[in-house]
């Protein structure tokens, strides 16, 4: 049995009782079931949950217009399933609530939050109802209902933006950082409770990026939102132009190119070696082993470099599309790109030599910003940070598309949970996709780049994972009228990842925060959006 | 040890020479878009094609006017796909950063027929001022001016105002050893007090209003602004939405724009350049007004 015939849902969902009665429905890459009310969510729940499932995402719509009520959606994912479970429940404005699960699975904690900031739908019994999205001194607004404009001009912002909680001892006290940092990154507030050297207590405040980005959607024509999409978070501008591209031609029951499908998985291993190259820099450079990150900034440069050659852009922006890629990889530049790939691999390898033969870099890394693999399981911690905490996950693998089915990536997991293996996971797979994209590029089918996608009926809802240098990105859509998307759900791996800093850093020294966060890069925007 | 410098030296200088001056992208480069004005009979499809909007088409009876905002334009080139008859056409020339935001817009006026053709032009083509800039010479005037005035050092405070980290990634690349920004007695410092310029990413976001404004104030006079990206010059795709604010010089005053989506290094780097040139007038008092 090859991995994309697994179906453990079949099976499993006639055991859970409110699912038995109701009609599941396949669509590409997704089992979907709908319920009347959300009653019996936490029957629901704990049934998934106990046969070893894991809430990948939780998000609403509003279809009050359409359909009189708002819609809310749990995304489930089964390690013995290559399809996604999509649980639909009715809400109706009536009794704008749901029983939250947050208690059952805390990976859903912020996703139930987020549907009570942007719907105004109270996730009942949340053990920690307050805002998350919507900063505390925001109006009491609910941006993602439809009678909400999107140009709304909301007064300026007044009283306290957040209330943290108290940490009370014998000398403790809080080191406040952020939002604007020390390095180059993006804007977030990490609230500190030190005693002496340890941080006994991390609260994270997030979404200082927040730009309106979901709702963006709804405005524009679907061949423009690839560019939002790629504006997500600009490091995984592939993978996430690549997740919304997959989610509309799902929508329009089509598939791309032959010749884009292997292309993609080129481009999507390109963004992970260009990302993981610098993230392991990064991490040297924070303990203080700078030679190491001049030369991974140096491979950085030759990988952008090379994305430019190949593509257009550094960044791999504006080659994805609806239907395939913009332009072809022509088959003369694959044999000069596979060169300069393998040149990239020996001088990585180089790079990996020289961290690993520092014994002091170990030192530092092992044992430092540890998550032990309980937590990520319960916290349910996707991709890198995952695989590092004992987490076996990995689309490509579990869900794959396209040429994941004939090139399945070798998935690298160690139950450390360690900055050092979170570096570890990034070394193992970098080689993987150097090998993943030598393997592909030599198959690159010959053929349009691009098929032209039937129009999508308004009202076709789609799901779409991709495997991004962080993990599991998931784009879900609603086509509306007018070539324009009625709603368009995004969860960046960051998502389910940020609670696994607060587990990991308790026990460490402040000055160990910077490379711990580094370890797992997490990235804010896609986080906010 | 050896080690490390065993690789050092089999790796040798790998530090490129002057980044503008010898700019040359690989041939697969997307370019900038160039609009011939005179030639062009139907701006509507490029405006069309346009995802943020940065090419405008205002028809006033049989006039139509036509503008292109280098500050909104995400050099996507899907302007250029949708003109076959090829007024626009994407060239091998970076869009150059520019002291005033109506410097990055450039247009023309036509007369129209019951069509929609434009078939005279009668005004422009126009860009926000006249003159072109030859990039060396500007480069080389301008680092005079950093040695004469900051004694070969400038410090930096990068502020994301909300950015997606794309322009963070070209940002970071102006410190790697090919571009090595230090050479030009450039760094970037981790506190606004120790700064000399603020380079700002956006689309400012209502969330991060505040935070931006509150280090500006921080850095201390004279200070120069540099607003990087299509988000920072114009807001970009976001625009400006309930969550966001749009341009950075809505929240502080900006001394140059460096268009792009992100810009490249090479451009925020001419940017910079650019800017620390502008100290000296900055410094005359029109920044000090407290906002």
């Amino acid at each position: 049995m090859t991995r994309a015939d697994r179906v453990a849902f079949d099976s499993l969902l006639a055991e859970v009782r409110p699912l038995a009665s109701a009609a599941a429905r396949q669509a590409p890459g997704e089992v979907r079931l709908v319920l009347e009310d959300a009653s019996r969510r936490e029957e629901v729940a704990a049934a998934l949950l106990e046969r070893g499932c894991r809430f990948a995402c939780v998000f609403a719509e509003d279809r009050r217009e359409a359909e009189g009520a708002f819609h809310l959606y749990d995304v489930v994912e089964h390690p013995e399933d290559s399809r996604y479970l999509v649980v639909r429940y009715r809400i109706v404005p009536e009794r704008p609530r749901f029983p939250s699960i947050s208690v059952l699975t805390p990976a859903v904690n912020w996703m139930e939050r987020e549907v009570q900031d942007w719907y105004g739908l109270e996730a009942a019994g949340h053990p920690n109802p307050r805002r998350v999205a919507l900063h505390d001194h925001w109006p009491d607004v609910h941006p993602l209902r439809k009678d909400f404009a999107i140009d709304t001009v909301l007064p300026p912002f007044e009283g306290e933006p957040h209330v943290f909680r108290e940490t009370v001892g014998e000398g403790v006290f809080y080191v406040p950082v952020g939002p604007v940092h020390a390095g180059i990154i993006e804007p977030g507030h990490f609230h500190f409770a030190v005693a002496g050297e340890p941080v006994i207590y991390l609260q994270l405040r997030l979404f200082y990026t927040h730009k309106g980005t979901e709702k963006r959607f709804e405005h524009l024509p679907f061949q423009h939102g690839v560019f939002l999409a790629e504006s997500v978070s600009g490091d995984t501008s592939f993978g996430h132009g690549l997740a919304y591209c997959l989610a509309l031609e799902r929508a329009a029951g089509a598939e791309a190119s032959s010749h884009a499908q292997t292309g993609r998985l080129v481009l999507l291993e390109l963004e992970r070696i260009y990302n993981h190259v610098a993230d392991i820099g990064a991490i040297a450079t924070d303990v203080g082993f700078g030679v190491a990150n001049a030369h991974a900034t140096r491979l950085r440069e030759f990988l952008l470099r090379l994305n430019e050659e190949l593509t257009g852009s550094r960044l791999l922006r504006g080659l994805v599309c609806p239907g395939g890629l913009r332009r072809a990889i022509g088959a003369a530049s694959v044999p000069p790109f596979l060169e300069k790939i393998d040149s990239f691999a020996r001088e990585f390898e180089d790079l990996v030599r020289l961290i690993e033969d520092s014994d002091s870099t170990v030192d530092r890394l092992e044992a430092t910003g540890t998550l032990p693999p309980g937590k990520a399981g319960d916290l349910g911690i996707v991709g890198v940070a995952g695989r590092a905490s004992g987490q076996d996950r990995d689309v490509r693998r579990d869900h794959p598309w396209g040429a994941y089915m004939r090139h399945e990536p070798r998935v690298p997991v160690f139950p450390h949970g360690d900055v050092l293996h979170r570096m570890r996971v990034r070394i193992e797979e970098v080689r993987e996709s150097v090998s993943l994209i030598r393997a592909a590029a030599l198959d690159l089918p010959e053929g349009p780049p691009a098929v032209a996608l039937p129009p999508a009926a308004a009202g076709s809802t789609a799901l779409a994972a991709v495997e991004g240098w962080r993990g599991e990105i998931l784009h879900w859509v609603r086509t509306g009228e007018g070539g324009r998307l009625d709603r368009c759900r995004i969860k960046d791996p960051s998502l389910n990842n940020w609670p696994a800093l607060v587990e990991a850093i308790p026990g460490n020294i402040i000055p160990d925060f910077p490379v711990v966060n580094k370890s797992f890069n997490l990235s804010y925007s896609g986080n906010d959006r | 040890m050896l080690g490390i410098l065993r690789k050092s030296i089999r790796t040798g200088l790998v530090t490129i020479g002057d980044p503008i001056g010898s700019f040359n992208p690989p041939p697969a480069w997307r370019g900038t878009p160039r609009f011939d004005f005179a030639a062009w009979q139907d701006a509507r499809p490029a405006a069309a094609a346009c995802p943020t909007g940065a090419i405008r088409v205002e028809d006033g009876g049989a006039v139509r006017r036509v503008t292109a905002d280098y500050g909104l334009c995400i050099f996507c080139g899907l302007c250029a796909e949708a003109c076959p008859e090829g007024a626009v056409r994407m060239e091998r020339e970076l869009e150059l950063p520019a002291a005033s935001r109506q410097d990055l817009v450039v247009g023309a006026a036509y007369e129209i027929d019951a069509a929609g053709l434009q078939t005279r032009l009668v005004e422009g083509p126009w860009r926000g001022a006249p003159g072109a800039r030859s990039v060396e010479r500007t480069g080389a005037a301008v680092r005079q001016a950093v040695r004469k005035l900051l004694g070969r050092s400038l410090a930096i405070r990068e502020v994301d105002a909300g950015s997606c980290n794309g322009c963070e990634i070209e940002i970071h690349a102006l410190n790697n050893p090919l571009y090595d920004l230090e050479r030009y007695g450039i760094h970037f410092v981790a506190s606004p007090r120790h700064a000399d310029m603020l380079l700002v990413t956006g689309p400012v976001t209502r969330n991060m209003e505040l935070a931006l404004l509150k280090t500006w104030r921080a850095t201390p006079d004279p200070k120069v602004v540099v607003a990087a990206g299509a988000c920072g010059i114009s807001g970009g795709i976001f625009g400006r939405n309930y969550a966001t604010r749009g341009p950075v010089d809505e929240v502080v005053p900006v001394d140059v724009y460096v268009p792009g989506c992100p810009p490249r290094p090479e451009s925020l780097l001419y940017g910079i350049l650019l800017a620390v040139g502008r100290l000296a007038p900055a410094r005359a008092g029109a920044q000090q007004q407290e906002r």
